[in-house]
């Protein structure tokens, strides 16, 4: 039995040590908003947070989460109510096909995180999902509007 | 089969027309002439959606719940081209509701929903082709459509076929729920006016709600020809909306096929033939078996759509795809074992010179025009194969019940299909077999495909009363998708003194999707005598004005499968065609926008499009050194759109850093949709242009999984302007697919500009 928390809940599952998280997540947890997308860490569609930084869930092994922190798109709201990223996604209509969103919108709270009032060039470097929708121009609009609003 | 090219005897004109007539002909007879003229009911809603009790059933598309909430149902599948919102609002328009109480839900699988206008569009006729033969040939196959009654999401039709349907619907269920409410209320309709879901007399001050009427109003006959609205008078169609599914797509919520969860649901792995049409030797999957949790280990047989596979089945996904790692599989690679793309490749290049072509369209006399010119170019251009790469990697989720009758939850284009093949692989009735489908992570055409379907369903039955869902890895959707095919065109032009273009020859090689399609789907209707128009599509139907043209193809059969990709043939078609306009402007010495604008002289909606794009762009205007604008235009699905590209050299790599987009598609419905579909179609074409290609070597695809097919991220997507022009609601068209194939042309020539180097091969390699 391997322990950590997932969205504030301590968690316990009997699953091989080398089961990538994302697995655990999605097949023993059953929070399929976290996506399968490469398996080679590749597209960031699995990204979630792991003690806060953003990692890609397909690579890495459910022995190396013991005891820490995981938090999935399902626990990103905040005291009931959207993350701002997730209402700027909704303000900028971003998701089309939707299934790289869940990653991306990690990817970006993440780095929202870390930098506050990230420029284009921020932006460009820290967000490497593949979204095959082609949403990049209104994910960058998104961003660029709430670190106009840190920065404000 | 590879390697040798069919011999097709030369076809006269009159032979084709007598195929084309007695295709017709035979379709009708098919179906019975008496069914297939009359005018289809599109109201009576189906024995499924009126089953059970529930809201009120208004007309085939619409529920109403006490509370005034609004149902639409949606026979379209959302794959990310808002769909679930569109459609929603053509009811919504008529019907007078709230929008903020309406919603949508998966229509049941049902004739009554069949897209035709998939089928109408399938005919081999340019679009401006106003003949007697081209008439009749779209009439029948849209009816044969109707009479087929599949239910179909591609070819960008979605709105253009439920425009009359679901707006009718609209209108007929307000007119029932205003006879309710007058019946109620014991005055006459006449003085009832509707807005936002209630049904008012003014002069009495009485108000009812649709909820509260809306019982009765089920209970009454459907009224025929109930009038639609004018387009003046639109509240809701013309006007960005939000998009219905976007707030599940940003917590989580949204279901994709791969999400569906049921109890005692079990996960599969499948490793395929690694080689186009080998089959399976022998497996040892005796490790693999005694694995903690795996089930069973099992092989299945290649059927018309899916190849051989061995699949493991187990408690969870990590663990069958750990055992399928330790199974000793030995494949019988068959006959296509030797075949590689290097080689194909030379063949379609003397395939060009001297292969069996059928002329798709043809005027003047090119020969002679060639013979007489002041001027003549030549030039040769190249596209690869491509895989789709949805991002949500292909899967399926089956049951079968104690052999009688099977369920399936999969990411689809065609529900009908689904239960056709679903019933085929259980062996059991269609009527035995319910479909759901989730939302598409990604369709692009390939969802349109039954292989794993069939796959899934075989595997369920021999887990029987227990629900698996396959999942394809990253590598086995690289390796086994159905390919947008790899394509060679020569042209040849004349020009005059002036500059003018006298004569234009263009000869295409390359496979037919519609012929992979159905030989894979419907074999029964497999055949090389009917034309295929995928594959000329965007160069039998240039806008230009080309006084002695001659428009061919040369069909290839080879072992990789090839299927309809994100704007099919317009996408290698309008690269070749609209890069070779490029040089025909450079060789008459002309710039390429006033070039392009003299050839459009009676054509003054393709017109309009490139001059918005070429103003909002800024053309002719100075750019920094090593910059370059280029341009492209091309009417694909109904829709003209042109792109203007600005891309600079950095580092030997082609870096696109605005792209202004002008695009005519009649009446943008949810114009921020159709923005987005113009952003998201840019975006896809240039990952193409930049990196796409798959390759074969010894029979197998050489890439496999976005380290070896790569994609555009954000720090390559360019600033992207999109520009409506409103051409009215008769010149309806789609919004899916055509923003994907002026992109590539649009870079090229941008790269000659900054470059003096021109591109004819893709991926663009500098």
């Amino acid at each position: 039995m391997l322990s950590f928390t997932v969205n504030g809940q301590r968690v316990e599952v009997d699953a091989e040590p080398d089961t990538p998280l994302l697995w655990v997540l999605r097949d023993h947890l059953d929070l399929t908003g976290t996506k399968f997308g490469c398996g080679v860490a590749a597209c960031g569609s699995c990204t979630v947070h792991l003690d806060g930084a953003p990692v890609r869930s397909c690579v890495m092994p459910i022995s190396a989460c013991a005891g820490k922190r995981v938090t999935t798109i399902e626990g990103l709201r905040q005291g009931g109510k959207l993350h701002p990223v997730q209402q700027a996604w909704i303000d900028f209509q971003v998701p089309q096909c939707g299934y790289c969103q869940s990653g991306m919108i990690m990817a970006a709270a993440a780095l929202l995180t870390a930098n506050r009032s990230p420029r284009e060039e921020d932006i460009a470097a820290a967000i490497t999902n593949i979204c095959r929708c082609g949403t990049y121009p209104r994910v960058k609009q998104a961003i660029l509007a709430l670190a106009h609003k840190a920065g404000a | 089969m590879m390697g040798q090219e069919r011999q097709l005897r030369p076809r006269s004109p009159w032979r084709r027309r007598f195929l084309i007539t007695a295709g017709v002909l035979g379709g009708a007879l098919a179906v019975g002439v008496w069914r297939f003229y009359r005018e289809r009911d599109r109201l009576t809603p189906p024995a499924a959606l009126r089953a059970g009790p529930g809201p009120a059933v208004l007309t085939a598309w619409i529920k109403i719940a006490p509370d005034s909430r609004v149902t639409v149902e949606v026979p379209r599948q959302e794959m990310g081209q808002g769909v679930t919102t569109s459609l929603p609002m053509l009811v919504a328009e008529e019907l007078d509701a709230d929008l903020a109480k309406v919603g949508f839900e998966e229509a049941p699988v049902d004739s009554v929903y069949a897209n035709a206008s998939v089928l109408g569009d399938g005919a081999p006729f340019r679009p401006d082709d106003a003949g007697w033969l081209a008439a009749i040939a779209r009439v029948t196959q849209f009816k044969f459509g109707q009479a087929l009654g599949v239910m179909a999401t591609g070819g960008s039709t979605s709105v253009r076929d439920a425009w009359e349907p679901m707006r009718r619907a609209g209108a007929t269920a307000r007119a029932m729920l205003v006879q309710a409410a007058a019946a109620k209320l014991g005055l006459p309709t006449s003085e009832c006016t509707v807005s936002k879901g209630i049904i008012t007399h003014a002069a009495s001050g009485q108000r009812v709600s649709f909820g509260e009427v809306a019982l009765a109003a089920a209970k009454l006959p459907i009224p025929s020809d109930v009038p639609l609205k004018q387009p003046a008078a639109f509240s809701v169609l013309g006007k960005p909306q939000p998009r219905l599914d976007i707030p599940a797509k940003v917590d989580g919520t949204a279901q994709f096929g791969i999400d569906t969860r049921l109890p005692n649901l079990l996960y599969a792995a499948i490793r395929q033939c690694p080689v186009f049409g080998g089959s399976l030797k022998s497996f040892d999957a005796g490790k693999a078996r005694t694995r903690r949790g795996v089930n069973a280990v099992l092989a299945l047989p290649a059927t018309s759509t899916s190849a051989a596979a061995v699949v493991a089945v187990a408690d969870h996904y990590w663990q069958a795809d750990s055992a399928l790692g330790e199974v000793a599989i030995q494949w019988d690679d068959g006959p296509n074992s030797a075949h590689d793309t290097r080689g194909q490749r030379e063949r379609y290049q003397s395939l060009l010179e001297s292969g069996d072509a059928r002329t798709y369209d043809v005027a003047g006399d090119v020969d002679a025009a060639l013979a007489s010119a002041a001027r003549r170019l030549e030039a040769r251009y190249f596209a690869p194969y491509l895989a789709h790469a949805t991002m949500e990697p292909i899967n399926c989720t089956a049951i079968v019940r104690g052999g009688t009758s099977c369920e399936v939850w999969v990411g689809n284009q065609s529900p009908s299909l689904v239960r056709g093949y679903a019933a085929k692989a259980a062996g059991l009735d269609s009527a035995d077999v319910r479909v759901h489908t989730p939302f598409l992570g990604g369709g692009f055409g390939r969802r349109a495909e039954m292989d794993v379907v069939m796959q899934a369903v075989m595997v369920a039955k021999q887990v029987p009363d227990v629900p698996v869902q396959l999942i394809w890895s990253r590598e086995q959707d690289i390796q086994h998708d159905v390919y947008r095919p790899m394509a060679m065109a020569k042209f040849r032009a004349a020009l005059d003194a002036a500059g003018n273009i006298t004569a234009w020859h263009n000869r295409i090689v390359g496979q037919s999707c519609t012929g992979s399609f159905l030989s894979r789907l419907l074999p029964a209707l497999a055949s090389d005598a009917m034309k295929d128009k995928t594959t000329v599509e965007g160069a039998f139907d240039l806008p230009y004005a080309l006084p002695n043209r001659k428009v061919e193809h040369v069909l290839t059969h080879e072992p990789v499968p090839v299927g309809y990709w994100r704007s099919v043939g317009h996408s290698y078609n309008a690269f070749f065609a609209e890069c070779f306009v490029d040089e025909c402007a450079a060789a008459a010495g002309q710039e390429p926008y006033a070039f392009r604008k003299a050839l459009l002289a009676d054509r003054p909606r393709h017109r309009a499009v490139l001059e918005t794009a070429a103003r909002r762009s800024g053309w002719g205007n100075p750019l920094p050194k090593g910059v370059g604008r280029g341009m492209a235009l091309a009417q694909s699905f109904h829709s003209i759109v042109a792109q203007v590209a600005e891309v600079e050299v950095r580092n030997d790599m082609p870096v696109v850093t605005r792209v202004v987009c002008a695009v005519d598609c009649g009446f943008a419905v949810n114009p921020d949709t159709v923005v987005a579909q113009m952003q998201s179609g840019i975006v896809f074409g240039l990952s193409a242009a930049l990196f796409g290609e798959i390759t074969v070597k010894n029979g197998r695809i050489e890439q496999s999984n976005f380290p070896s097919y790569d994609m555009v991220r954000l720090a390559q997507s360019p600033h992207i302007e999109v520009h409506i022009v409103d051409s009215g609601i008769e010149h309806l068209g789609g919004i899916g697919e055509p923003g994907t194939p002026p992109i590539a042309p649009a870079v090229c020539n941008a790269l000659f500009a900054a470059t003096g180097k021109r591109i004819r091969e893709l991926p663009i390699r500098l």
